[in-house]
């Protein structure tokens, strides 16, 4: 039964989650992405980064339809996703979770309601069920059981970040796609939640693709990383491969004072 | 099923059921998420058909589970728990590598829930917290409209502290952008008097009298009053909705660190420029009110333009005019520190920022009428 279930896996990709071909953005006169090129691959835990204001959050929102590109193809699970009506996007939406910078719950709902909601509308489970498998991510994500209760404008920014994180978690998907996970986080919470990346990634075989400034969370948890400036990739590779890079932007990035404190401890912690 | 266009997973229905001996359980097929509500109701079919064991080692079989995610992970965890409990020692076997790591990871993250219901407060409790709410609410506004006269002190004695270009930019939100609507809302409700009180008029051959009706009704009460319910409409919500929309997104906080007082900067310039900005459109109203009651009296009534006007004179004395005029300073401190209070008062949710917008327009509506009321009382007192 489970080889079945391998080859269904097989057939359905060539290992690829995400896959982005000649993506092209502007807005007016701006160019963001220029012929943009990228593979993300099942399994694995990607980072996108780069300096403020290079389309890094303008690739996520392309890749879960909330934003067009000009032109290129963006494939999700091996379909297009570029151009989708609502309806024919729901099936996707099904299979993602998407946690936003801000956190973006919603603030007249409490906690467990925000997670619970989304299973509700998903699923035929039943009201305590759902608060069940809502108290389930919100434990998993770190937040102690009281927090359900609580407000989002209650909650401290670290918090706020995790509930956000429930959200993202209720459907158990197979594609978590994070903006900027541990920004505005206390080191110990971020370390905290890049352990919970990690383990969930390691249990649950997740793909998850961030958007991130952390070096340290790049040094922990990525796999891969893309980096992303002048409306183009950079570079890709291990965070090894890229802090050998020749680029200058690269070098400038991995290099920087805060750049070489987190590659030593890295280097320290193997 | 539901997204069978890009779902290739197989669809093998899970299950738990009694195994070879009393004490084995054997699960089957995918733990998933879509199929929880089904699970939980095997779980519990399960557990009910079975003597359960007490005490001893409980084996659970999970060699033919195919997939697992968290919801499924954490259904074979309230499983065991909930065996566990009625102290048995639950062991599992044939399970996967990976999905043994997702329940570890399930158990340690999870503690025993222990939140209980929590208690619906009765009925007298819900009546007494709304009248203590109520309570609050009057003590507030009066203690805003302190602080908001305290404020406007320290800028009077210390005149360059005003900000006049946001006096300035206020009146001509509030005032000057209101013309086209007051106007003609005015003059339609000059139309609407003059109509209704020609039939009236007319049976008893006092025409000319249309002067007095129209002007008279529109001057003292209605032009001061419908000026008033329109800007609490249309200023009073705006107020209240920017001060709400600045303290959910902590920019009343930044400006106090700045060290700059939310009242001086949000609220007095409000005030002010609605305390000019009410009385000079009231005198517009007034106007409109009048020209549309002439054009009605000259259709029905055949009272000209000119005998309308002179009869106008007569009928209007200026302490009816200054009545009208003198109110609407005070429906403009209304309007203007209701919307603000009301601002101030948002709970931090998206949803409260649109019940305090809400308030701060009934509230206003209700205290301008309140007022004028109070106005008419004190007047038939007076004898003017």
């Amino acid at each position: 039964m489970s080889a079945a279930a391998d080859t269904a896996v097989n057939s359905e990709a060539d290992d690829a989650v995400i896959d982005i071909r000649g993506l092209n953005t502007s807005f007016g006169d701006a160019v963001v992405h220029r012929d943009v090129n990228l593979t993300v691959r099942r399994g694995e835990i990607f980072a996108l980064v780069g300096g403020s204001g290079c389309g890094k959050s303008t690739m996520l929102r392309e890749i879960i339809m909330l934003q067009q590109p000009v032109s290129g193809s963006i494939r999700v699970f091996s379909s297009e996703v570029v151009g989708l009506s609502d309806e024919q996007a729901l099936p996707f939406r099904r299979r993602w979770g998407v946690m936003f910078e801000r956190g973006a719950l919603f603030s007249s709902l409490t906690v467990t309601e925000n997670v619970a909601m989304v299973i509700r509308e998903h699923t035929d489970l039943d009201p305590s069920l759902a608060d069940e498998m809502a108290a389930l991510r919100i434990a998993l994500t770190g937040l102690p059981a009281d927090a359900g209760r609580k407000y989002p404008s209650e909650l401290s920014g670290g918090m706020r970040k995790r509930a956000a994180l429930a959200r993202a978690l209720a459907l158990d998907p197979e594609l978590l796609l994070l903006d900027e996970p541990t920004a505005g986080l206390d080191p110990l919470s971020a370390v905290g939640i890049d352990e919970l990346v990690r383990n969930l990634r390691d249990a649950l075989g997740l793909t998850i693709m961030m958007v991130t400034h952390d070096l340290d969370l790049l040094w922990r948890v990525a796999d891969r990383v893309a980096v992303l400036g002048e409306g183009r990739i950079l570079g890709v590779g291990t965070m090894q491969e890229l802090s050998r890079s020749e680029d200058a932007t690269i070098r400038e990035y991995f290099h920087g004072p805060r750049g070489r404190g987190a590659m030593e401890q890295a280097w320290n912690r193997k | 099923m539901l997204n069978a266009p890009i779902t290739s997973r197989s669809t093998a229905s899970p299950d738990i059921r009694p195994g070879a001996t009393p004490r084995e359980l054997r699960c089957t097929g995918e733990w998933l998420l879509r199929s929880a509500a089904q699970i939980d109701v095997r779980i519990d079919a399960c557990l009910s058909v079975m003597p359960l064991p007490t005490g001893g080692e409980m084996l659970i079989d999970a060699q033919a589970v195919t997939a697992l995610d968290t919801s499924g992970a954490w259904l074979l965890h309230r499983t065991r728990r909930d065996l566990e409990l009625g102290g048995c020692t639950v062991s599992f076997t044939g399970l996967r590598p990976e999905f043994e790591a997702l329940l570890r990871l399930i158990a340690t993250r999870t503690t025993p829930a222990t939140h209980g219901p929590q208690s619906e407060p009765g009925a007298l409790n819900r009546i007494g917290g709304k009248a203590w709410e109520s309570l609050l609410g009057a003590f507030g506004l009066l203690s805003f409209l302190g602080a908001s006269a305290i404020a406007l002190m320290r800028e009077l004695v210390q005149p360059r502290r005003i900000r006049w270009k946001s006096i300035l930019y206020n009146l001509q939100t509030a005032g000057v952008a209101a013309l086209p609507i007051t106007g003609l809302l005015a003059f339609l409700l000059g139309i609407v008097i003059a109509y209704q009180g020609a039939e009236q008029l007319s049976r008893v051959g006092a025409n000319i009298y249309i002067a007095d009706l129209v002007g008279l009704s529109m001057v003292r009460e209605l032009s001061p009053l419908i000026t008033a319910i329109i800007i609490a409409g249309r200023s009073g919500s705006a107020y209240a909705a920017q001060i709400a929309t600045m303290k959910v997104t902590e920019e009343v906080d930044a400006l106090r660190t700045i060290g700059i007082a939310p009242i001086d900067l949000l609220v007095l310039p409000k005030v002010i420029a609605l305390v000019i900005a009410l009385p000079l459109l009231t005198v517009y109203t007034d106007i409109m009110g009048i020209l549309g009651g002439m054009v009605m009296a000259r259709a029905q009534l055949d009272v000209g333009y000119a005998t309308f006007i002179d009869r106008l004179d007569e009928a209007v004395s200026l302490t009816s005019f200054l009545i009208g005029i003198g109110k609407a300073p005070v429906f403009a401190v209304i309007i203007a520190l209701v919307g603000c209070y009301q601002g101030f008062q948002v709970s931090g949710s998206a949803e409260s920022v649109g019940q305090q917008t809400t308030k701060s327009v009934v509230q206003a509506i209700f205290l301008v009428i309140l007022a004028d009321a109070l106005f008419s009382i004190a007047f038939s007192w007076l004898n003017i």
